[in-house]
């Protein structure tokens, strides 16, 4: 069997040899799909037309089956995050514990939704489904930093801190 | 790697740590440390170097009482110190041969005096980043011993005999999960370790990941040896990245070590593992959702049988269990499996760790044996529900458990003990409510979880959890009639008994257990308009759109 050749990197951007790194690990075997994937969004932030199809391509894999994972797992973010995220925990603990308000509050404050990003690009505003914290619930991760027993005064700070930056 | 180095890899490792005259532990799982353990363990070591003493200070994994982090305990005096921070640090040390400081002590004797670990035997004690340490208290013995003087059958023996079920939640005979691979023909086979802790408010596998990572890989060699398998996977969540770079870790001194990879403890046996990160999604729990995954696809569950046992992961016999299940291995080998069944009651053997969150005093992980009463749980080592209020109801097994109320807290926990009373053991989730909570918001925030979750592959999960999610924010919002009460019964019925998979089979479970306790809540909802806990807006919103 001749050896693969898989199709050259999208641009010169060294963030592409990382990619293409996991892949060479795998063999480009096709069940490196997820794994590739998880490597694009950690280099780039998110997932976007050209790398899906990129990764897709080095595989073999279908475009349509890499788009299917891409948006089966909520992991994957087609949109580009904002320079700051604020991620506010969901789970079962913390919503005991009061996340709805934590939410609430934090959609006013910025006015987006969950899952949105302010206009200016600024702030990110997603919800976890459990990060597994619960013994200091409720948690946020501010830029992924963990912050246990949030109030809602400490999240308001946070953000303004974040807007006049 | 043989038995004898390993034993002096032990000795070396204990006699390093014996010429210090205290060793100072820091708990460093992700609970502490986003109280910035890591500076308190600098802070330690600074204040050893500047007052000349002779302590080691050791970074460990968790210590299991999230709520009173940072944790560091002194040995050989086992003070236990509580909401240490690096400012302390100094008073700390000084205090090291004297008496200790009393103001930072925690003396939570209840909390711990009624623990019996098994699985967390190391957490808290070892630097999981170090193998050595792993050894030093009795790692990969098992592993070695087993190799040399067992065959594969006579492993499987003693886990049957132990009674060790699975601890993911389904609570299968392990023994026989075994068996069957080991039976199941075919020359390559793969071993699975379940780290994919989708159920919100569990957090057990994180921090056994996180506090003792070589146990985990260990009891995954010695199972892939008693089935005849080569190659391992671990599936992690990618929402846990301190579990992950540990796990990163120990994979790789483990292969240092000579205790993966080929001809492991100079015999034919190889075996490695690799890890695979999960992305989000709550159904690759789900064992054959969980391979498909591995194999890079939608997490999608498939019909069963064939079972993994026969043909899993690549079409090859394949063994999952979950982490704390794996975990159990090594000691149940160390010891026998009648030391393991002579804890826990008649059909759950052995321990099981919880994860106790909510409204409870000491929050964090316990470990009991199995058999011990809810109520000793939550009122003596949880230390009860705080600041005045009243206990409602304790939640056990996440999303396909149930909510339990006062008047049953006597039960035994056990794996058919709670299934009987329409909860579940799951993976080990226990959160306690109080009166603050209103339990059909609680059955609301279930279902709108399973709604989202549901991959949505058949139809009574995927149209049924959103037409059970409507309803109850029907009555959530004071619109509900009695008339949608029986619908929701009729729908639960339906969901339950038609679903594929356990997602959908135990959906239903939370809207189930709360109208058999609170019914009258949702009667209050639904006649008066009311919404007993103050939880409810009672203000009808736009209908929302339903799939």
């Amino acid at each position: 069997m001749p050896a693969y050749t898989p199709p050259p990197l999208p641009s010169d951007d060294k963030r592409w040899k990382i990619v293409n790194g996991t892949m060479r690990k795998n063999g480009y075997a096709r069940h490196a799909l997820i794994e590739t994937l998880h490597t694009v969004q950690s280099s780039f932030g998110y997932l976007d037309d050209d790398s899906i199809r990129f990764v897709a391509r080095s595989l073999r894999v279908p475009l349509s089956q890499a788009y299917g994972v891409v948006t089966f797992y909520h992991y994957f973010s087609l949109k580009p995050p904002g320079k700051h995220t604020m991620t506010i925990c969901s789970g079962t603990a913390c919503y005991i514990k009061g996340t709805d308000k934590l939410i609430a509050a934090a959609e006013q404050k910025l006015g987006i939704q969950q899952g949105e990003t302010t206009k200016d690009g600024n702030i990110s505003l997603t919800t976890a489904r459990c990060v597994g914290a619960c013994g200091r619930a409720p948690v946020v991760l501010t830029d992924g930093e963990l912050m246990g027993q949030m109030t809602q005064d400490q999240m308001i700070e946070q953000l303004e801190r974040w807007a006049v930056e | 790697m043989t038995l004898e180095e390993l034993d002096q890899i032990a000795k070396a490792t204990q006699s390093e740590y014996d010429k210090y005259d205290h060793e100072i532990n820091v708990c460093m799982g992700t609970g502490c440390l986003s109280q910035h353990s890591d500076k308190l363990k600098a802070a330690l070591e600074e204040q050893v170097k500047a007052q000349g003493k002779n302590v080691f200070v050791r970074r460990t994994g968790c210590m299991g009482l999230c709520a009173a982090g940072p944790l560091a305990l002194v040995d050989p005096q086992e003070t236990l110190y509580q909401h240490l921070h690096a400012e302390n640090a100094e008073n700390v040390v000084k205090h090291l041969d004297s008496e200790p400081v009393k103001e930072l002590q925690c003396d939570l004797r209840e909390h711990f005096d009624q623990q019996v670990h098994v699985v967390l035997e190391n957490s808290g004690h070892i630097d999981p980043e170090k193998i050595d340490d792993y050894i030093a208290r009795d790692g990969y013995q098992a592993l070695l011993t087993a190799l040399s003087d067992m065959t594969p059958q006579g492993i499987i023996r003693q886990v049957t005999e132990s009674g060790l079920r699975g601890r993911g939640g389904g609570g299968y005979p392990t023994g026989l999960k075994w068996g069957t691979v080991a039976k199941s023909a075919g020359a390559l086979k793969y071993v699975i370790c379940n780290g994919d802790e989708g159920d919100p408010g569990a957090f057990m596998d994180r921090s056994v990941l996180e506090s003792d990572p070589q146990r985990v890989i260990e009891g995954m060699a010695i199972a892939a040896y008693a089935v005849g398998a080569s190659k391992g996977y671990v599936y992690v969540r990618a929402e846990y990245p301190l579990a992950v770079s540990r796990l990163q870790t120990a994979l790789r001194d483990a292969r240092r070590r000579g205790l993966l990879g080929n001809n492991i403890g100079n015999t034919p046996f190889c075996f490695d593992v690799e890890i695979r990160l999960g992305a989000g999604a709550f159904v690759c729990g789900e064992e054959t959702a969980l391979i498909a995954s591995i194999e890079g696809r939608r997490g999608m569950p498939k019909p069963r049988p064939p079972y993994p046992a026969m043909s899993g992961l690549w079409g090859k016999p394949t063994l999952i269990n979950n982490v704390e299940t794996f975990a159990n291995i090594a000691p149940i080998l160390r010891k026998g499996g009648k030391w393991f069944a002579n804890m826990g009651s008649e059909h759950s053997k052995g321990t099981k760790v919880f994860a106790l969150t909510g409204k409870i005093t000491n929050t964090g992980l316990v470990e009991v044996p199995m058999g011990i009463r809810l109520r000793e749980i939550i009122e003596n080592i949880g230390g009860g529900v705080p600041d005045g209020h009243k206990f409602k109801a304790v939640q056990t097994g996440g999303p396909s458990g149930g909510c339990l109320p006062e008047s049953l807290l006597d039960i035994a926990v056990s794996y058919d003990g709670l299934v009987k009373v329409g909860a579940m053991m799951g993976s080990g989730g226990m959160i306690v409510m109080d009166d603050t909570s209103c339990m059909v918001n609680v059955a609301k925030f279930f279902l709108e979880f399973c709604r989202t979750e549901s991959c949505g592959k058949c139809i009574p999960c995927r149209a049924g959890t959103a037409q059970m999610h409507a309803i109850l924010n029907k009555i959530c919002t004071g619109t509900g009639t009695l008339a949608d009460l029986e619908l929701l019964e009729e729908l639960c019925d339906t969901v339950k008994s038609t679903s594929l998979c356990g997602l959908g089979q135990t959906s239903p479970n939370p809207v189930l257990s709360t109208l058999r306790y609170f019914r009258h809540e949702y009667i209050e909802h639904i006649e008066h308009k009311r919404c007993p806990a103050g939880v409810c807006s009672m203000v009808a919103a736009e209908q929302e759109v339903t799939a």
